[in-house]
């Protein structure tokens, strides 16, 4: 932009709007019902040359009065095994799985309401300047019907205590009980690895959100 | 541009709160704790990049994409405008990806069962980048209104939905766009859920007859615009970048 003398000029932002009930159409239009764009993106994000511990990640979100959603759209964003996010602003000296991407794309399900992201398990990223590194986790953004701006969260590995105890992201949440929001216990089922992280859009379990 | 730097904080004052009663669904989905602050890390700057052979041709052309035997009803529209940052910068290489109901108001959703027909031409989706000017473009059919229970005669005015990207994780927006003179907007309780008048009203694109084709296709035009990067004046980048 051309600077006005005596100006501070700043472009304000387009305001968020809901998704609404058919965000399926124009995201996940498989599920939605139909076929149309040969390429689509999914949440099964790992293929098999990707480095790292295959891992499922599943989940539900339940509302203020614990039902169930069915018609959330869930993303997530992660680094790596190494650490390393796939993007130039990530310059750390790590290695690069070029046909990993990080980034998942999925619905609950119309009948259960579980979603469910096949990925690897990611490695612990470095933190902000003078920080300590950051434990694994999974970057996730909401969206849907009702949810009016798209809501900001972290999952963190149940099994990762003591890189957990040491995150510098969990560690600003005052109540440590509100961190246990953000942890995924860890299970497995018939081999495959499982990571159950439930999410509380309202009341007392309220899942921690963040503003970033 | 190589983003490196942070974001500059939301604007929260611009869009809707979490919990707005006159958007009902809101009430249960909203959540009731602040949300908490978090400067930028790397899990914030960085973002999915997408390419441009992962999209098919027909992708931005929602007259074609969906076509079995003909054409889809209705009034073919372009829409069109850019997708900038805070600064003014354009995004380049965003994705931009768009859905909306067919001209009689119908999504082609087995959730929608609304008495409007499925267009059988019409799938309603597309997707494109925006070019190295933050520029984007589709063609497609004007939609038609629809009501949802709301309240109990509630009407949505003609929209399209939105999802972008932008350069970091931070930046993901979805939105709604309208258009300018539809009766219906000053009506509608999802454009209510916003309380700066003047930040609502900039979900409205204007028609552009300087984009229209003559004899062929009316245009409207929508930018966006995308938290932008703090310069870093007297201080040091993001560890790692």
């Amino acid at each position: 932009m051309i600077p006005t003398p005596f100006e501070l000029s700043y472009l304000p932002e387009t305001p968020s709007q809901t998704a609404g009930p058919y965000v399926h159409i124009g995201l996940i239009p498989n599920q939605a019902g139909f076929e149309i764009f040969q390429n689509n993106f999914s949440g099964d994000i790992a293929g098999p040359d990707v480095a790292g511990q295959r891992i499922v990640i599943e989940g539900r979100i339940f509302d203020g009065v614990g039902h169930v959603t069915k018609d959330v759209l869930v993303e997530t964003w992660q680094a790596n095994a190494a650490g390393r996010y796939n993007h130039p602003a990530d310059k750390q000296h790590r290695s690069l799985d070029r046909g990993f991407r990080g980034w998942a794309r999925t619905g609950t399900d119309f009948d259960t309401g579980l979603y469910t992201i096949r990925t690897i398990k990611p490695g612990s990223v470095v933190g902000r300047k003078g920080r300590k590194a950051m434990a694994p986790h999974v970057n996730f953004w909401l969206a849907s019907r009702g949810i009016n701006i798209g809501l900001a969260t972290r999952m963190y590995f149940g099994d990762e205590e003591a890189a957990n105890s040491q995150d510098p992201v969990l560690n600003i949440i005052e109540q440590p009980q509100r961190r246990r929001t953000l942890i995924a216990p860890r299970s497995e089922r018939d081999g495959t690895i499982v990571y159950t992280f439930d999410i509380y859009l309202q009341g007392d379990r309220e899942t921690v959100f963040f503003d970033a | 541009m190589t983003p490196e730097a942070e974001f500059h904080q939301h604007d929260r004052d611009l869009h809707p709160p979490a919990y707005t009663p006159v958007y009902k669904t809101s009430v249960l989905r909203s959540p009731r704790i602040p949300l908490w602050s978090l400067q930028n890390s790397l899990s914030e700057v960085t973002g999915p990049i997408f390419s441009p052979d992962e999209l098919g041709r027909l992708d931005n052309d929602l007259i074609l994409n969906y076509a079995k035997q003909g054409e889809p009803i209705g009034e073919q529209t372009i829409i069109h405008g850019y997708v900038l940052d805070g600064n003014g910068q354009p995004v380049s290489n965003t994705l931009v990806e768009v859905w909306q109901a067919n001209a009689g108001g119908r999504y082609r959703h087995r959730n929608d069962t609304y008495i409007a027909p499925i267009d059988p031409n019409f799938g309603g989706c597309g997707r494109m980048l925006t070019d190295e000017r933050g520029y984007y473009f589709f063609r497609t059919i004007k939609p038609g209104a629809y009501p949802f229970r709301n309240r109990i005669n509630s009407w949505r005015p003609a929209h399209i939905h939105f999802s972008v990207f932008g350069t970091g994780f931070a930046q993901r927006l979805i939105t709604q766009m309208y258009f300018e003179g539809d009766p219906l907007i000053p009506h509608d309780s999802i454009i209510a859920t916003i309380p700066d008048k003047s930040a609502a009203d900039r979900l409205t694109a204007k028609l552009d007859l300087s984009a229209s084709r003559p004899l062929e296709c009316l245009a409207y035009r929508f930018d966006i615009v995308l938290r932008g990067r703090r310069q870093t004046l007297f201080e040091n980048k993001l560890q790692g970048s």
